[in-house]
């Protein structure tokens, strides 16, 4: 029922020649039911896709379907969707009930029919005691679940999130987190969340898609983005701190860096020009390993981050806080187990397969 | 001022007990005058500054006209407060109305000739009832508007300052808040009855004051379009009652009528002023 297709859809800004193309053709096939994340740094077209399923935006090529219904001309109301705004858009003038029941007045539902779906939904996200109150007289979570609340009364068979946790201080949005993913499973309906922020994509999703320049780099779920990332961008963008990229040549186990050369725990997949990923949790200091000139030790409570160079190239090593850590300016030797390398073609920045 | 200095305190109290003196003494002599009889106010110079015993009958004159002692007729003043009532209501409401309409399709409409429409608006800024009198009349009398209400109010109407005013509010407005109304099936229209409008009240309060009170004090205009002494606005009724030269002007019942002129824009700030500051405090944006 509430499947979402997005085939193929890109958006572009002025017409002909010098028409800015905004997104490349994004393509996903999300099933009924699926929690999909898209993630991306700002500017990566990620709201755009959200707006174009919406109908804030037009589409300006390939398809959008929802429940196998094309709706490439419908307009949002009757797409069949409800969206959550970064900023909540509640209606100021308005009383929390109204705000949740003014769709369902204009889609003429009957009184009590609108009374039924607004005390329900005033339930589940607990606002029963403040359905009179206006929008300024809630605080930023309050609003954030009124304007939940205005999305589930419609029903509808997708919801959308544009960055709703954004304007939340970090205690409340990883409680908010927690309600969204209860209210998820209880409800089951397909939802698209667009955020920037991996930690939210990596606990939300079932599926997230990796977006970058109006291109969709990745979709799949949160373990295998974060274990086997098909881009460079995607192997920088998920995890934190981002994963070591090293560009150099490879020839059998020999790599060879700018300023160094190492020796491969494993052969590279093929000789000539790639990049090697290295997540930093995967690194462990090791007598006689890659050595790595340590310039800068940051204690981060449970582990520290190690900056160093080997050569030219800086790399970043989480270890154990309760490990003694080097200090400044000595060098280390650095070692990693094979399973965890990730090498790059150095031209497409694909992920080869070892 | 933060600091609490008693001698500042005080200086800063008597300037305004001054002001309000300045302010609130022609007031005063305006009132003691239309207590006094006619005779009285002639007669002694300087003018008594203690209220007379004539009041009642000053102010009925005034307000129902009649014969004074002298024998000469003075118009009642009732039916010109209506007329200037019915005017300044016609054009604050309209000014209002129109002004959101257009503010409305400037900034949620995209029309061809949008910038064009709304520049030659803003031109209309440099041309004032006064600058465009004589081609207004032409036009009113042509529509034989003459002596009706519609000839004392359409011309007033357009209003470039509210459309201004009006725009701008509705710049501040997210976007978020159209797109979701879009998204509540929401169509123009019923977007600006239920969110633009009610969110508007605070501008609208403050400019039904401003047009109330520029509609009442209309002279000029009314001064042209208004022949039949039915149709004068009481700003004009003043005018005519105090004859020139040496004539006899019984000033107690111009005072009384002056005082009657400034009651009901005096009537509108004060009631307006609570639900201004009621809007100012309610609403946000």
């Amino acid at each position: 029922m509430g499947a979402l297709s997005i085939r193929n859809v890109v958006k572009e800004y002025g017409r002909g020649a010098q028409a800015n193309r905004v997104i490349h053709g994004v393509s996903a096939e999300i099933a009924d039911g699926e929690f999909i994340v898209i993630v991306g740094p700002s500017g990566c077209g990620k709201s755009t896709l959200l707006r174009m399923v919406a109908g804030l935006e037009e589409i300006s090529g390939g398809e959008i379907a929802i429940g196998g219904r094309v709706v490439n001309d419908v307009e949002p109301a009757d797409r069949d969707i409800a969206m959550v705004f970064q900023n909540y858009a509640l209606y100021p003038h308005m009383s929390v009930y109204d705000n949740m029941a003014y769709g369902l007045k204009i889609a003429k539902l009957p009184r009590d029919e609108i009374d039924a779906r607004v005390r329900k939904a005033a339930g589940v996200l607990e606002l029963g005691q403040l359905l009179e109150r206006k929008p300024r007289q809630l605080s930023g979570g309050q609003r954030q679940r009124v304007a939940m609340g205005r999305a589930i009364v419609r029903q509808p068979q997708v919801f959308l999130f544009d960055e709703p946790l954004s304007n939340l201080d970090a205690k409340l949005r990883a409680q908010t987190r927690i309600e969204i993913r209860k209210l998820h499973a209880e409800l089951g309906v397909t939802s698209l969340f667009v955020t920037h922020d991996q930690v939210e994509a990596m606990t939300l999703a079932q599926r997230m898609i990796v977006m970058n320049r109006g291109v969709m780099e990745q979709i799949g779920s949160p373990k295998a983005v974060y274990a086997r990332p098909e881009t460079t961008f995607v192997a920088g963008f998920i995890g934190s701190p981002p994963m070591n990229l090293v560009t150099g040549r490879a020839e059998g186990a020999r790599f060879e860096l700018p300023g160094a050369v190492v020796a491969l725990p494993a052969p590279a997949p093929r000789d000539g020009d790639l990049v090697l990923g290295a997540r930093p949790e995967h690194l462990a200091l090791t007598p006689g390993g890659w050595p790595m000139r340590v310039e800068l030790v940051e204690m981060l409570g449970a582990e520290r981050l190690v900056h160093g160079r080997i050569g030219e190239t800086a790399i970043t090593v989480r270890v154990d806080g309760t490990q003694s850590p080097p200090s400044a300016g000595q060098t280390v030797g650095l070692s990693i187990a094979p399973a965890h390398l990730h090498w790059f073609d150095a031209g497409s920045r694909r992920r080869i397969e070892a | 001022m933060v600091e609490r200095r008693p001698g500042l305190n005080l200086l800063a109290h008597l300037v305004l007990v001054l002001g309000v003196a300045i302010v609130a003494f022609p007031l005063y002599l305006t009132f003691v005058a239309s207590t006094q009889t006619a005779e009285q106010i002639v007669q002694n110079r300087p003018m008594s500054l203690l209220p007379g015993d004539n009041l009642v009958e000053s102010w009925r004159v005034a307000l129902f006209g009649g014969t004074t002692n002298y024998g000469a007729a003075t118009p009642p003043v009732a039916p010109m407060l209506w007329t200037s009532f019915v005017s300044a209501m016609v054009i604050a409401v309209g000014k209002i109305a129109i002004s959101l309409l257009s503010a409305f399709a400037f900034v949620y409409f995209r029309f061809p000739g949008r910038s064009l429409c709304f520049w030659m608006v803003f031109v209309t800024l440099m041309l004032p009832v006064e600058v465009r009198i004589g081609p207004t009349y032409e036009v009113v009398s042509n529509l034989g508007m003459l002596n009706t209400y519609a000839g004392l109010t359409v011309p007033l109407i357009a209003s470039a300052t509210a459309t201004f005013l009006f725009r701008q509010f509705f710049l501040t407005v997210p976007d978020e808040l159209v797109e979701a109304a879009r998204i509540d099936g929401a169509g123009p229209m019923r977007f600006f009855r239920d969110v633009l409008v009610p969110l508007s009240a605070t501008s609208i309060a403050a400019l039904f004051v401003i047009q109330f009170i520029y509609g009442w004090n209309q002279y000029l205009w009314p001064l042209l379009v208004t022949t039949d002494e039915s149709r004068y606005p009481i700003v004009l009724g003043i005018k005519r009652m105090i004859s020139g030269g040496d004539a006899y002007t019984e000033w107690n019942v111009v005072m009384a009528t002056a005082l009657l002129a400034m009651l009901p824009p005096a009537a509108v700030v004060l009631l307006m002023q609570r639900w201004f500051v009621k809007g100012l405090v309610d609403s946000e944006k």
